[in-house]
């Protein structure tokens, strides 16, 4: 298992690397100079064009690209993301704050859309060809047809300005101790916009799994030794459910993307909204560094995935 | 994002809906016409092509037209949808949305398919390094986070139609690069192939006429399927003000003004009809999807 899990970050790594060039360059190619940008108008003319010159020279501008890109990328690995160009914060800080509350998001999401999807695929599964089947079916179609923020749009106006039942936006009320029930009532419109959409693929996935496992020989054999079709079930169930955390992975970037229109609809102080004010204020070196770390989380999900499918199938040897 | 909704309906059971008994050797269409739901996705979706073409003769008012006597009123006979904040017809603004939004998903598919098939066919036909590095590049694409780098390009570039068309285009091709590649790699050892290049054709000849005609149908499927993801994706961008700049109308940047509470709670009329109309719009082209997969390639029903 460790030599497995070795060659697989192994691979992982030039695709970080590659992932990095690539952003690298098009963040580069964002207009402005970081020094001209940054100063003070009044300040840079008293100093003058020699001073200006001096700063670039200090701040490695002068560089040609790939050499700045290596200390940019030494600077990375040492856990130095640089400063945000807008408000001087360190980058570090900024994600920090902001990546917990999008994780307890996509972790809360995840877990509904499987607690979801899961049971309605074993049921479309095992009720194939049913009318609850074409109606599960039906409905993946038109969740995934829905654009997720306009589902928030109208969540937000049925529940929150209608009915007055739950909060419009924020993760906790402003002003009020943080109750575990604060929370919770702030996380439902939010999760609920982003967890139909991805309940349908894992709700296609259990069912398609779950058909092939159930043709295969050793189902035929548990049901012709007289196993009752409950226990049967269970049996299948086992591997059927294997390939679905493939899916669960796979999904991981679809979900991180929802979350940055949803963050923005519900003002969520996740690393989305932030994605999204870091545009608006042309803070690219806090953009590189968000998409870093979503780029890295993308990549951990899909390692997991690999690790998680290799350690419960045992068809899978890991030499 | 494509590559999703694509595999996700790798197994949809709607064709079952209407599933007889298989006539002799039925064609594309006949197969694709007893998909009742693909049928009705191709009306719906011709109706919302005829509208977008004809938008100039069918809209009611121009739909840039300010008029500022007649702003955020309800819907009402002159005004079928009401007016916006800057008494703008809604409609009409709809109308002319959907040649916007219809033609960015057509365009960034158009492009995201011609360079995967290009990649894909180079990494599949040649194999070896060729084959290595533009695999390698795909999963980098794959792994990035692509609505975060999208954002992150299009502020870069500027927010614009041919900015999201374009972006969208060169983050979508890495799906459509491995389809076209796996087909290569199953048909570049078959008989036929071999043949044809033991007659002396040259490599394009038998890329262009012998392998690559195979590779169309899960092509045509996937670039369906991803037209609504790019519609989607469009609304998603112009909704956050990075995508269709107004006054143009687009159906995302049509529900940009829902972000207000008021606008939100008391003039419903702006923001329903658009979002209604993505649902429509995307749904239909799911269907389509569907019903072209079973048709085009019944093997892969479920």
């Amino acid at each position: 298992m460790g030599r497995f899990l070795l060659r697989r970050i192994a691979i992982s790594i030039p695709v970080l690397l590659g992932i990095t060039v690539i952003m690298y360059i098009i963040v580069n190619m964002a207009p402005g100079d970081p020094v001209t940008a940054l100063m003070n108008p009044e300040q840079m003319a008293n100093m003058g064009p020699e001073w200006v010159e001096h700063q670039r020279e200090s701040l490695g501008l002068n560089d040609p690209m790939p050499v700045r890109y290596l200390k940019w990328l030494k600077e990375t690995a040492t856990g130095n993301l640089g400063y945000s160009f807008v408000d001087r914060m360190p980058v570090n800080q900024k994600i920090g704050e902001r990546i917990w509350p999008t994780l307890k998001l996509m972790l809360t999401v995840l877990v509904i859309s499987v607690a979801i999807g899961i049971p309605l695929g074993i049921v479309s599964a095992l009720k194939q060809y049913s009318f609850i089947d074409y109606l599960l079916t039906i409905l993946g179609f038109l969740t995934v047809s829905i654009p997720s923020f306009f589902l928030a749009l109208v969540l937000i106006y049925v529940f929150s300005l209608k009915l007055d039942w739950l909060p419009t936006s924020g993760m906790y009320t402003v002003g009020q101790p943080r109750t575990l029930w604060d929370s919770v009532t702030h996380m439902i419109l939010p999760a609920t916009a982003l967890g139909l959409a991805q309940s349908a693929p894992i709700i296609r996935y259990t069912r398609s799994s779950m058909l092939e496992t159930i043709r295969q020989d050793y189902v035929t054999v548990a049901r012709a030794k007289g196993l009752n079709e409950r226990a049967v079930t269970v049996h299948a169930l086992r591997n059927a459910l294997i390939p679905i955390i493939t899916i669960i992975a796979l999904n991981v970037p679809m979900l991180l993307g929802g979350t940055v229109i949803i963050e923005q609809v519900f003002s969520w102080p996740g690393m989305g909204s932030l994605a999204i004010a870091s545009v608006q204020g042309r803070d690219y070196n806090t953009l590189m560094g968000i998409n870093l770390i979503a780029a890295i989380m993308i990549l951990l999900s899909n390692l997991l995935a690999d690790v998680i499918y290799a350690l419960v199938d045992p068809r899978i040897t890991y030499a | 994002m494509s590559q999703t909704s694509t595999t996700m309906a790798a197994t949809a059971p709607l064709a079952a809906i209407a599933a007889e008994t298989p006539r002799h050797h039925p064609t594309v269409w006949s197969r694709f016409r007893r998909h009742k739901l693909a049928l009705a996705g191709a009306i719906v979706l011709l109706l919302l092509v005829i509208i977008a073409i004809a938008a100039p003769i069918l809209a009611p008012h121009p739909p840039n037209a300010v008029s500022l006597a007649n702003y955020r009123k309800p819907p009402s006979l002159d005004y079928p949808l009401g007016t916006d904040t800057q008494g703008r017809d809604v409609l009409s603004r709809l109308m002319f949305a959907a040649r916007i939004s219809l033609s960015v998903g057509l365009v960034a598919v158009s492009i995201y398919v011609a360079i995967g098939t290009v990649l894909g066919g180079l990494a599949g036909f040649f194999g070896g390094w060729v084959d290595t590095v533009v695999m390698r590049v795909a999963d980098m694409v794959l792994s990035f986070p692509s609505i975060i780098v999208i954002i992150t390009i299009v502020s870069i570039l500027g927010p614009s139609i041919l900015n999201v068309m374009l972006v969208i285009g060169l983050m979508g091709w890495p799906p459509i690069a491995r389809l076209v590649r796996g087909e290569f790699l199953t048909l570049r050892g078959r008989d036929f192939v071999t043949a044809s290049r033991s007659t002396g054709a040259p490599n394009a000849r038998i890329i262009f006429r012998h392998i690559l005609p195979n590779a169309t149908t899960p092509v045509i499927v996937a670039a369906t399927f991803g037209i609504a993801q790019a519609i989607l994706l469009e609304a998603g961008l112009s909704f956050l003000g990075l995508g269709v700049q107004p006054p143009t109308a687009s159906w995302g940047n049509m529900l940009n003004g829902a972000q207000s509470i008021t606008t939100l709670e008391e003039l419903p009329w702006l923001w329903l009809p658009p979002g209604i109309t993505i649902i429509l719009a995307v749904l239909a082209i799911n269907f389509v999807g569907d019903g072209l997969r079973d048709a085009l390639d019944p093997r892969s029903r479920a």
